[in-house]
């Protein structure tokens, strides 16, 4: 279908709109607060769908603010949309939207609520404002106001100390991370006097200057995606936010990550080489950097899942091995950029982007459930549920194969790419992300033991099933994990594989703006 | 807090509409001179908080409500990105400056060269200024406010 051009900045301008309204519609009625954000959240993620059905069909889309057309020299904040942006974007919005309408039951006695539908509204436009620009400094803008968004959210329960101490970690570790941005995107801006994407992308030498520029980004980028050595504020964030923000938190880490792909295969697209040559040139320098730190954060995300009692930590360290895969299928891809396996490596990459967000955002659904339900966190304490919640253990179950990478779920379909590719590229590489998810597996089994199975405890006797709106917003996210699972071909031809080609052919995404004018 | 002494009340009270003024005329040439609709709001917004520091902040969450003060917040944004989506709906594009150029509000177009301001030009961008003022205000205001009362409660609480 072919949508007008509006629609791009629409997409960022209606949640941001219903941010602001939410707090005028809270004061009339609670329960119309509630529907609005629904309907607003729907709405733009019905548009962001009819868009990315427009931009696969047509190529990439640009939209100039404040004028009919771009003018030389480009002065304009531009968005500029291609299959990798609208495909972070349809992740963000299936997962906001799952938790919006989650809170409905799940937030219902907590106070402060429009406040919290306030900044889950701000938080989505400036998640789809990262994916959406075209302009390095908007770029750092957005990054902040999710930033400072998310910070609020992760302290939402102001009466948990390890909340507020969560949220000033982040709200340090995020600042710190962004003005590692800013400053790269001024070394850059003092360079070439430009602050256009694909024009800085047309005219980047690489020097010296360029490179610190690099690295201050990618350890930025990287840093706010939860990779390991910076990876401390993440479990701690994930942990004690509540689930419903958890899930809104990992879409805004996945936002950071498309930020690392960017800036490495847009920016400094023309300072990779698309020949695979295995001298030292920048694609294997920076691409074997990314696959040492998501080595790292596998095996270290594992190992520290094993050892955790608490649920929602134990999930988030679950989610940093996961992000450590996305990690190394990109790195791998990049690595070998130019051989048909390294190809293979970015599409299991990009593919288990979206597996991950689904299946970690399912099983900490789950957990929110079991936190609803029982008022506990630690798994030392639970046990016998699936006696009475029967339909969430069928949705734990779902998630732990698919988080795992059991063959008929979507974990599965993503992790066997990045395995294949990987072995080629360097065997030990696979081996450890084999052994990593089976551990991976033993880990998602002790919970579900120790949580489901066993005798029914005294205290958890009345203990009842969830409310329908919660097991419904499960019940959605587990038919689209199986779904993907039995038909990964389907995903991957159409949304994954035009992500890949957009993320390879940086040229393309140049010469929209660039094209003769300068 | 706590109010202070009578002198300190009588000097706020003589200073408080200059600096308000100061701050009001810093958003309303936002489009001519240095400064803008967050400038002058900080400005107004500082003067505020000087009326919250002579008289109290009892005093002051008497005259004045938190919860308004967030509402006006809120219409603040809100007008920022209407006038944005009007753009779309009166321009070209969104974000458009669609009142420049015509014989509405603000509509002159400046000549150029060394002359005087005229305060009739810029299009969108002094409503902008309002908008970016009001939320300021609002916003500066309450967080000092709330943060002002919040220690008296908890002192009202040690006892």
């Amino acid at each position: 279908m072919n949508m007008p051009d509006y629609t791009i900045p629409l997409v960022v301008a209606i949640p941001l709109l219903g941010a602001f309204l939410t707090p005028l519609v809270s004061r009339i009625n609670d329960k119309l607060r509630n529907v609005f954000v629904i309907i607003v959240l729907a709405l733009n993620a019905l548009l962001v769908f009819l868009l990315a059905s427009d931009i696969l069909t047509t190529g990439i889309k640009t939209y100039v603010f404040g004028a009919k057309d771009l003018t030389y020299p480009i002065v304009r904040i531009l968005f500029e949309v291609d299959a990798m942006s609208i495909f972070m974007a349809i992740i963000s919005s299936i997962l906001v939207l799952a938790a919006v309408t989650y809170s409905w039951a799940f937030m219902k006695e907590n106070t402060g609520l429009d406040k919290y539908y306030t900044l889950i509204l701000l938080l989505t436009a400036g998640m789809l404002g990262m994916v959406f620009t075209g302009d390095m400094f908007n770029f750092f803008v957005f990054l902040e106001i999710t930033s400072i968004a998310s910070c609020a959210l992760i302290a939402f329960w102001t009466d948990v100390g390890e909340s507020v101490e969560a949220g000033f970690k982040y709200i340090v570790i995020s600042a710190t991370g962004a003005l590692f941005v800013l400053f790269a995107v001024a070394l850059l801006y003092g360079q070439y006097n430009a602050l256009n994407i694909a024009q800085l992308s047309s005219v980047i030498q690489y020097t010296f200057l360029d490179k610190i520029a690099l690295v201050l980004l990618i350890v930025a980028l990287a840093m706010k995606a939860g990779i390991v050595p910076m990876h401390m504020w993440l479990p701690d964030s994930y942990g004690s936010a509540p689930s419903t923000i958890s899930i809104v938190l990992v879409s805004a880490t996945l936002a950071s990550l498309y930020g690392v792909l960017r800036v490495v295969f847009t920016l400094y697209g023309n300072a990779l080489s698309t020949i695979a040559n295995f001298d030292i040139s920048v694609n294997v320098f920076i691409g074997w950097f990314i696959v040492a730190l998501a080595v790292i954060s596998i095996i270290v995300g594992v190992t520290m899942a094993l050892i955790q009692s608490d649920f929602k930590r134990l999930i988030a360290y679950g989610a940093v091995a996961e992000i450590g895969y996305m990690f190394l299928g990109i790195g791998a891809g990049l690595t070998a950029l130019g051989t048909a396996y390294g190809r293979t490596a970015l599409n299991g990459g990009i593919f288990h982007i979206m597996n991950d967000a689904l299946d970690v955002g399912l099983l900490f659904l789950v957990a929110g459930a079991i936190y609803y339900a029982t008022r506990e966190r630690s798994l030392d304490r639970l046990g016998g549920l699936a006696r009475n919640m029967k339909y969430t253990t069928a949705f734990f179950i779902i998630g732990l194969l698919a988080v795992a990478g059991m063959p008929p779920l979507n974990g599965f379909a993503s992790k066997i790419l990045i395995y294949e590719s990987t072995f080629q590229l360097n065997p030990i590489l696979a081996i450890v992300a084999i052994l990593c998810s089976i551990l991976l597996l033993a880990v998602f089994v002790k919970v579900f033991h120790s949580a489901f199975m066993g005798p029914q405890l005294p205290k958890y006797k009345d203990v009842k099933e969830v409310p329908r709106s919660m097991l419904f917003v499960m019940g959605v996210i587990a038919c689209i994990i199986v779904f993907i699972g039995l038909f990964p071909e389907f995903v991957i031809n159409n949304v994954v594989e035009p992500a890949a080609n957009a993320l390879v052919g940086y040229s393309e995404y140049v010469s929209q703006v660039v094209a003769g004018g300068i | 807090m706590t109010e202070m002494s009578k002198i300190v009340r009588t000097i706020t009270s003589i200073t408080f509409p200059f600096a308000m003024i100061y701050g009001l005329y810093v958003i309303a040439h936002g489009h001519l001179t240095p400064g803008g609709g967050f400038q002058g709001g900080a400005v107004v917004a500082s003067a505020c908080a000087m009326i919250l520091v002579a008289f109290g902040s009892k005093w002051t969450i008497d005259k004045i409500k938190e919860k308004k003060l967030s509402a006006f917040e809120s219409l603040g944004a809100i007008g920022f990105i209407a006038l944005a989506l009007l753009g779309l709906v009166f321009g070209v594009a969104f974000f458009n400056n669609f009142l420049t150029g015509s014989n509405f509000l603000f509509g002159n177009i400046p000549p150029t060269g060394s002359v005087f301001a005229d305060i009739n030009t810029g299009g969108v961008l002094p409503l902008m200024n309002f908008a970016v003022g009001l939320k300021v205000i609002a916003g500066l205001f309450v967080i000092v406010l709330v943060m002002a009362y919040a220690t008296t409660s908890f002192k009202g609480v040690k006892k």
